[in-house]
C-alpha cells in the first residue's frame, strides 16, 4: 500500500534509496545534497539496509568508488552538488565510457563563481556531453518517482549508462511537500535485482574493464556509446510507461501542459515549471492563449517529441537556468532551437536565462515573458537572448 | 595462469558491433599479446653460468620478461623487456648485467 506522507526532496530520494538498498553508496557532502548521505548513515546505523557506504575524501574519489564498485558488478549509487559534481567531471565520463549502469542523485545547485549555494543547473549542464542519461525532477514526487526507474533504466542491456536524476537544490531538496511513498516490497519488485552480464568478481569469467584504446579502437567504442544512448529513448518511454501503469503517476520524455490551442508557450525544466504552470493558468483565465512544456528528459535529448509537442505555436520562450556563455543563450536554447530546425520551422523563440544561483522565478515573471512572446507573435521585434529577473 | 585469446575475433579492421562492449578485455593472462618490448632503455644480459636460480630476480620485473619453468629461471623474454634494470640489482650473484639501449624498429 503506497502512503503519503510529508517529505523534503533530499527525504524522498533517500527514501527511495533506502527502498532500493543499493550495494554500494560511495558519496561526499556537499550542499544542498548533503542530507542524502546523511539520511544514507542512518539508514546504515540502525541496520535499515545492508549497502556498503563508503564515505570517501573527495567527489573525485565518490565517482571513482561506484566505478570499480559497478564494475565489480555491485549496484552503485551516489549523491552531490555543484563544486563535487564539478570534482567528478573526468570519472563522469568513464563511468559513462565504461558503461557502467551507476546512479547519482544530483542535487543542482551553481556552480561557482561569485560563490553561492542555491539552485540553478551550471552543475548538471557543465556534465551534458559527459555520457549519463539526465533526467529532471519538477518537484520532491518527481524525484523519488525518477529515482525509482532509474536503475531499470540504467541497467537494461540495450542501455548499459549512468544516470543523474536531478532536482533544484533548496527549493526542491529542502521544500517539504506532500509525497505519495510506495511500499518497500512494490519498490523492491519494481526495481528488481542487478544481474550484470559481465562483471569483474566473476570468478568463471575473468575481464578487464576500462583499457586504454588506441586511435584504431577509440572510435568504434565512442560510437557503441551512442548507440546505447540512442536506445535509452524507447528504453526511458517503456520503463516510465510501466510506472505509470502501476502507480498511476504519469511519465513521459515531457509533460505538455494546456498545449491544446497554445499559441504562445515557455519550454522549461525542474521545479520553475510548477510556478510556469500557475502561470498559465492565469493567463489562460483571461484568454491568453499560453501554454507550458516541461522536458523531463535531457540526455537523451528527445528532438522529435520536442519538435512535435512545440509544432504549430507562433512563439516560444526557451527557459534556461544556466547561462552557455556562447553570448547567445543557455544549452536548452541551442538544443531546442535545433530540435525544431527543418521540423517546426517559423516559431519565433527567446532564450531566458533565469533564476542563476537561487534567484526566484515569479509567475509575474512568467507573465512578463509571456507578455513579450505575444509581443513578438504580433510582429514586434525580440533579442534572441536576454536575461529575465535581472536588475538592470 | 591461462594465455586464451578470447579476444581473437576482434580485429582492427571489426567494426563497433563486432567488438566487446565498452572495450572490455575478456579472459585472464592477455597482456602477454601485447608486445612491449620494441624499445628497451638498456638491455639486460642473463650470465647463465653465473646463475644460482634463487629466483630473486622473476617476481620483481614490472612485466613477463623473466619466464619460470619447472622452478627454474629461463632467458629474457624481449617482447616485453623495457629495460628497467631492476632485475639486475635484485641479483645478488651479478648474474644480469646492463647493455646498450634498442630503439623502436631495431628488433
Amino acid at each position: 500500500m503506497s502512503k503519503r506522507d510529508r517529505l523534503s526532496g533530499n527525504e524522498a530520494v533517500a527514501t527511495a534509496i533506502r527502498q532500493i538498498d543499493p550495494d554500494v553508496i560511495a558519496a561526499f557532502p556537499i550542499t544542498p545534497s548533503t542530507e542524502i548521505p546523511q539520511y544514507i548513515s542512518s539508514f546504515k546505523a540502525e541496520g535499515l539496509i545492508g549497502t556498503e557506504f563508503v564515505t570517501v575524501e573527495s567527489e573525485h574519489s565518490a565517482m571513482s568508488a561506484c566505478i570499480g564498485a559497478s564494475a565489480a558488478g555491485a549496484r552503485a549509487m551516489t549523491a552531490t552538488s555543484s563544486a563535487g559534481m564539478a570534482l567528478m567531471y573526468e570519472l563522469l565520463y568513464v563511468a559513462a565510457s565504461d558503461r557502467l549502469p551507476i546512479v547519482m542523485a544530483a542535487v543542482n545547485r551553481a556552480l561557482s563563481g561569485p560563490i553561492n549555494i542555491n539552485a540553478d543547473h551550471s552543475d548538471s549542464m557543465g556534465a551534458r556531453d559527459s555520457g549519463w542519461i539526465q533526467i529532471y525532477s519538477e518537484n520532491a514526487q518527481e524525484a523519488y518517482d525518477n529515482m525509482l526507474m532509474a536503475h531499470r533504466i540504467a541497467e537494461h542491456p540495450d542501455v548499459m549508462l549512468p544516470v543523474m536524476i536531478c532536482q533544484d537544490g533548496f527549493i526542491t531538496s529542502h521544500a517539504v511537500e506532500n509525497v505519495v511513498i510506495e511500499d518497500d516490497s512494490f519498490v523492491k519488485g519494481f526495481v528488481g535485482e542487478y544481474r550484470p552480464e559481465k562483471y569483474l568478481l566473476n570468478p568463471d569469467e575473468p575481464l578487464g574493464v576500462g583499457p586504454y584504446s588506441v586511435s584504431i579502437f577509440y572510435m568504434e567504442i565512442k560510437r557503441q556509446q551512442f548507440e546505447a544512448m540512442s536506445k535509452a529513448r524507447a528504453v526511458i518511454a517503456q520503463v516510465s510507461a510501466d510506472f505509470t501503469a502501476q502507480t498511476g503517476r504519469e511519465y513521459g520524455m515531457l509533460e505538455k501542459y494546456r498545449m491544446d490551442g497554445a499559441e504562445l508557450a515557455i519550454l522549461i525544466m525542474s521545479s520553475a515549471a510548477g510556478t510556469g504552470k500557475d502561470a498559465v493558468d492565469i493567463l489562460r483565465a483571461k484568454g491568453v492563449k499560453a501554454g507550458l512544456v516541461k522536458l523531463r528528459v535531457f540526455r537523451p535529448f528527445p528532438a522529435e517529441d520536442v519538435a512535435e509537442a512545440l509544432g504549430g505555436l507562433k512563439a516560444l520562450g526557451i527557459m534556461d537556468r544556466s547561462d552557455g556563455f556562447s553570448a547567445c543563450g543557455g544549452p536548452l536554447g541551442a538544443e531546442v532551437r535545433a530540435a525544431l530546425y527543418g521540423k517546426a520551422d517559423g516559431i519565433r523563440t527567446i532564450n531566458y536565462i533565469y533564476g542563476l544561483g537561487g534567484r526566484d522565478m515569479r509567475t509575474e515573471d512568467f507573465e512578463h515573458i509571456f507578455g513579450e512572446l505575444a509581443a513578438m507573435r504580433d510582429g514586434g521585434e525580440a533579442p534572441d537572448c536576454r536575461y529575465q529577473g535581472v536588475r538592470e | 595462469m591461462s594465455t586464451r585469446n578470447l579476444m581473437e575475433n576482434m580485429t582492427e579492421s571489426s567494426g563497433w558491433r563486432d567488438l566487446s562492449p565498452a572495450a572490455q578485455v575478456f579472459g585472464e593472462g592477455n597482456s602477454v599479446f601485447f608486445n612491449t618490448g620494441d624499445w628497451r632503455s638498456e638491455t639486460p644480459a642473463w650470465k647463465r653460468d653465473q646463475c644460482r636460480q634463487c629466483l630473486l630476480c622473476f617476481p620483481v620485473c614490472p612485466d613477463s620478461s623473466i619466464p619460470v619453468q619447472g622452478g627454474k629461471r629461463g632467458d629474457f623474454d624481449f617482447g616485453h623487456c623495457k629495460g628497467c634494470g631492476i632485475c639486475a640489482k635484485a641479483c645478488p650473484f651479478g648474474a644480469i648485467s646492463m647493455g646498450a639501449a634498442v630503439k623502436g624498429g631495431d628488433r
